[in-house]
């Protein structure tokens, strides 16, 4: 039947056009599928994108060590901020998840996940099954019951019964989300925001519904600062940050117009003629991770690390930790097996330009300042 | 009419009639490549040359395609989509409803009174154009949909500072000035339906010179165009003048075409001129019959062609504008091109979530909020009442409305009299006390601004910005000196203060200054006339109604100054041994402090 949904009438363009719809008439133990872009339409490939390598290679980073915190992208309207973090879904390798679960919880996790993974399992062990990890868009308008999750009112409805519709944060669990112009989300939301993230879990006390469930991820964000400032609380939930503008050369221009233009005349055909550098970069972060586990942190990095954040002055000891796991990841995918000061010095700046106390009226650049402190304590 | 009628303007020379043709040709672009185009601004006031060039538009389009209008006050619900309120309500189950975007794919949308749109439509809009994609998740909804459509942004500002948000102006191709549609010209031939359909067939198969991407991107940058999406849009629109032509190769008169319609209205400098800017020479050239390949030994590169086309149809006094043009550069604040938002009520603003509350006229129905709070109780309510005909029983206490957050941002404005006569450690003090008030402002988020006066004039050092660095390094460059034209200072505050006002902005002006005007509004001197000036221009604070502080920085505080500070509806505070904490502390009373109704 078609039920709930009779007065919505689904796109009508094209073969390739498709409108996922959710939020009504689901059945209350399927996974909640994540909106990504990438299936959809033909991403612009990650690896196409002209210059901005500090950009592309923190997103890289992300992917390899999640527990690092994610990445906020500054620019300018225009400088493929939104096209890189959107490309970087297809990059990612797939996860586990229990097969059956709404909350897609890691079976090999200690703690068995949710208590509908309980249920399920039964004593026994879980069944898995393999699927992308979620790139979670937050788009622009969203209410805080999409975001949080709610009654499913279909149900309370029509059959009286009272159950959680999950919603976005749970489809981001594990994965990423990706919040564009982060400096134009709403208040409400950011609270919300903040507090999931710092703990990992989201509680919903609403409308007679009293759940938590875990909901751990990734936060990228991309804005233009000029447009308003970032709360430092919510700076800090990033872990890295990175700056980005529209290429000043004209060679540079011209091959991002180029790239661009034959990307529009032929998406498949371009994406086909980058495949093999797609395929290359999605290799890297693999190994990437799997080196992750055998690179060693010598106590003197560690010493070194700590010596650079007290120079700048860092508010407590977040800067320190995510400098530390950045170089660390850094070493990884360039396949180094010791991480030393010249993976500090490069990842000190993404690492720690959001996190100096700001002294409103202080002149100096934040990344000026990193560089500075960089040359004090390692030397020229 | 096919072809590229417009003659294309000889270097140097412009006509008008021309300008008039290459607009309506724009409109026949846009119809053969809405999507890739993105769409338009027109900047002028509503009226029926502008109505040709939308009807023109319309007639190209295909038969039954999208045209709708976005109105100034749309909600989330209807722009993205949402609950249909009747159909739920009628049938007890939610109803999902279409929101005017996904209505819109493959067509256009019309933005009325662009320049005054919120900056969060704007966004929305914007994010669409961008992904060619809509993405909601609101009220019980999450889907994701293709959408591509083309947006006609109508700009009806009056004024220079009135004008459509960046964000927008940079995502469409072109900007069109309605002045140039000459009434008197009879209308240009229409291109028929049938003609655009062939265009668009052509369309994909259109090629490009290999040089013409290097070649647009040169004149951008010689423009001083940052932005990389108009050599983009320039080549999108070579191609689709090279399809309405019927040809398969774009050539110079398309890419002359884009440089003007596209490169030209974006333009920020008059590009250094070449030194063999003279080469073709007239004698040689006069019909205008000639053909291009009887030039071709003297025929300019691409790029200079391109220069040249654009160059013509630089938008008039663009030399005028430049020096607004480099301080809004300067200034990069993100201008959100709202204007005229002269009050908020109760059902505008930011949603901020929904409340129970009793139930009065004038409040926003928050539905989906309320279904779900009515939700659980719906088979005690049908127990109780059988024989009770309503599908959905909703009582009092079930219902939510939307509460919305109203903006209240404040616009401090620094008056500073930097004249002789305001001693150096007075402006030392003065720059110390607004220093002190900048991280106020940062916490709070306001915005800060700085007006000079001293000399003949009043000088606005800082715009109204966000940016403490930019404060800052604005009060740092503070030179005093000169005589004291009060007068021209006080008149300066006040328009600031009112643009600020309709940005809906609450504006709060802080004068310091010793009172001892002697310079007049016309920069001469005279104690008596600049004293007589400055008071009646002071009156003008009173009646607006906007609060105001005066800091009495001289040495033995006047008369005068307790005059002018009644004359404004100020405070008054004589802060003879001023210091910047005190200065501080005083300004904090004042943001707080109502308007002066007394």
């Amino acid at each position: 039947m078609d039920g709930a949904l009779t007065g919505f009438r689904p796109a009508s363009r094209g073969p390739d056009a498709q409108s996922s719809r959710r939020g009504v008439s689901r059945r209350r133990d399927e996974a909640p599928a994540p909106i990504t872009s990438p299936r959809i339409r033909n991403a612009y490939p990650f690896s196409a994108i002209v210059g901005q390598e500090e950009m592309k290679r923190a997103l890289m980073i992300a992917a390899v060590d999640p527990s690092i915190g994610g990445v906020l992208v500054f620019g300018d309207r225009g400088t493929g901020k939104s096209t890189a973090v959107r490309s970087l879904a297809a990059l990612l390798p797939e996860m586990a998840i229990v097969a059956g679960c709404p909350y897609a919880c890691d079976p090999a996790s200690p703690s068995g996940g949710c208590a509908h993974c309980a249920v399920l399992a039964k004593g026994k062990k879980h069944e898995r099954r393999m699927v992308p990890v979620p790139v979670v868009d937050l788009p622009l308008g969203t209410t805080e019951d999409r975001l949080a999750g709610a009654l499913d009112i279909e149900r309370a409805l029509a059959e009286g019964v009272k159950a959680f519709e999950p919603g976005l944060l749970a489809a981001a669990h594990r994965g990423f989300l990706y919040i564009d112009e982060v400096n134009l989300l709403e208040d409400h939301l950011v609270d919300l925001l903040l507090d999931v993230a710092a703990s990992g879990e989201n509680v919903v006390e609403r409308e007679g519904i009293s759940l938590r469930h875990p909901a751990r991820f990734v936060l990228i964000g991309s804005g233009n600062p000029e447009e308003g400032e970032l709360r430092p609380q919510l700076l800090d939930r990033f872990g890295l940050s990175v700056e980005v503008a529209t290429p000043k050369d004209l060679a540079s221009r011209v091959e991002v117009v180029c790239r661009r233009d034959s990307y529009d005349r032929d998406p498949q055909g371009f994406l086909k003629h980058w495949s093999k550098d797609e395929a290359q970069i999605r290799d890297t972060v693999l190994a990437g991770r799997k080196r992750l586990g055998s690179v060693t942190l010598p106590l003197g990095t560690i010493e070194k690390a700590a010596e650079l954040c007290m120079a700048l002055g860092t508010d407590g000891l977040r800067g320190e930790l995510t400098l530390v796991r950045a170089a660390r990841a850094l070493a990884a995918l360039e396949g180094d097996l010791e991480v030393g000061p010249v993976h500090l010095r490069r990842m000190a700046p993404s690492a720690l330009r959001h996190r100096l106390r700001r002294n409103p009226l202080d002149e100096t650049v934040a990344t000026t300042r990193v560089e500075k402190a960089l040359e004090d304590v390692f030397g020229a | 009419m096919s072809g590229n009628s417009a003659p294309i303007a000889k270097q140097g020379q412009v006509d008008l009639a021309g300008e008039d043709a290459v607009a309506f040709q724009a409109a026949a672009l846009m119809a053969i490549d809405p999507a890739g185009l993105s769409g338009a601004v027109l900047r002028g006031p509503a009226d029926s040359r502008r109505d040709e060039w939308l009807d023109s538009l319309r007639n190209m389009l295909p038969r039954g395609a999208p045209w709708r209008r976005v109105p100034l006050g749309i909600t989330d619900g209807r722009l993205l989509g949402g609950l249909d309120l009747v159909a739920s309500l009628s049938t007890g189950r939610p109803i999902a409803q279409q929101g005017l975007l996904a209505e819109s794919d493959g067509g256009i949308v019309i933005l009325p009174m662009a320049e005054r749109v919120e900056g969060e439509t704007i966004a929305k809009i914007t994010a669409v154009l961008d992904q060619a994609a809509l993405r909601v998740a609101r009220e019980g909804i999450t889907f994701s949909q293709q959408v591509s459509l083309g947006v006609i942004a109508l700009d009806e500002g009056a004024t220079e500072e009135e004008h459509v948000a960046e964000a927008l102006s940079d995502r469409l191709a072109f900007q069109i000035s309605c002045a140039v549609f000459d009434p008197r010209q009879a209308p240009p031939t229409k291109t028929s339906r049938a003609e655009i359909m062939a265009a668009r067939e052509l369309l994909p198969r259109v090629c490009i010179p290999a040089d013409l991407p290097e070649a647009f991107c040169a004149a951008a940058l010689a423009l001083g165009i940052e932005s990389l999406r108009a050599p983009i849009f320039a080549l999108r629109c070579a191609r689709a003048s090279a399809a309405l032509a019927g040809r398969a190769e774009v050539t110079r008169e398309d890419a002359a075409l884009a440089a003007r319609l596209v490169l030209a209205p974006r333009a920020r400098q008059i590009p250094e001129a070449p030194a063999d800017e003279e080469a073709p020479s007239p004698p040689q050239e006069q019909d205008s019959g000639q053909e291009n390949s009887q030039r071709a030994e003297e025929q300019p590169s691409l790029e200079d062609l391109i220069l040249a086309a654009a160059q013509a149809s630089l938008p008039k006094g663009l030399l005028a504008g430049l020096g607004v043009a480099a301080r809004q550069m300067a200034r990069q604040a993100a201008s959100s091109g709202r204007s005229g938002m002269m009050r908020r009520s109760a059902r505008r603003g930011r949603p901020i979530g929904a409340r129970p509350t009793a139930w009065r006229a004038g409040l926003r129905l928050a539905l989906v909020e309320t279904l779900r709070a009515a939700a659980p109780w719906q088979e005690y309510r049908r127990r109780e009442k059988p024989h009770h005909a309503a599908l959905v029983h909703i009582r009092r206490e079930d219902v939510r409305i939307r509460r919305f957050k109203q903006h209240s941002e404040t616009t401090t404005i620094f008056l500073v009299d930097a004249s002789g006569s305001a001693a150096l450690h007075r402006l030392a003090e003065a720059k110390g006390a607004v220093e002190l008030l900048l991280s106020d402002c940062y916490v709070r988020r306001d915005r800060v601004a700085v007006i000079a006066f001293r000399g003949r004039g009043a000088e606005i050092l800082l715009e109204p910005t966000h940016s403490l660095v930019r404060a800052k390094r604005s009060l740092a460059a503070l030179p005093g000196g000169g005589g004291t034209p009060l007068a021209a200072g006080i008149a300066a505050g006040f328009a600031m203060a009112e643009s600020s006002r309709k940005r809906g902005q609450t504006p709060v002006i802080v004068a310091l200054t010793d009172g001892r005007a002697n310079v007049t509004r016309d920069g001469m001197g005279g104690r008596a006339v600049a004293e007589s000036e400055a008071l009646d221009t002071a009156r003008l604070f009173k009646a607006a109604g906007i609060a105001t502080l005066l800091i009495d920085t001289a040495p033995r505080p006047q008369a005068f100054s307790r005059d002018l500070a009644s004359a404004m509806g100020a405070r008054y505070v004589p802060l003879p041994f001023a210091d910047a904490t005190r200065m501080s502390a005083a300004v904090r009373e004042a943001a707080r402090m109502p308007a002066p109704g007394s």
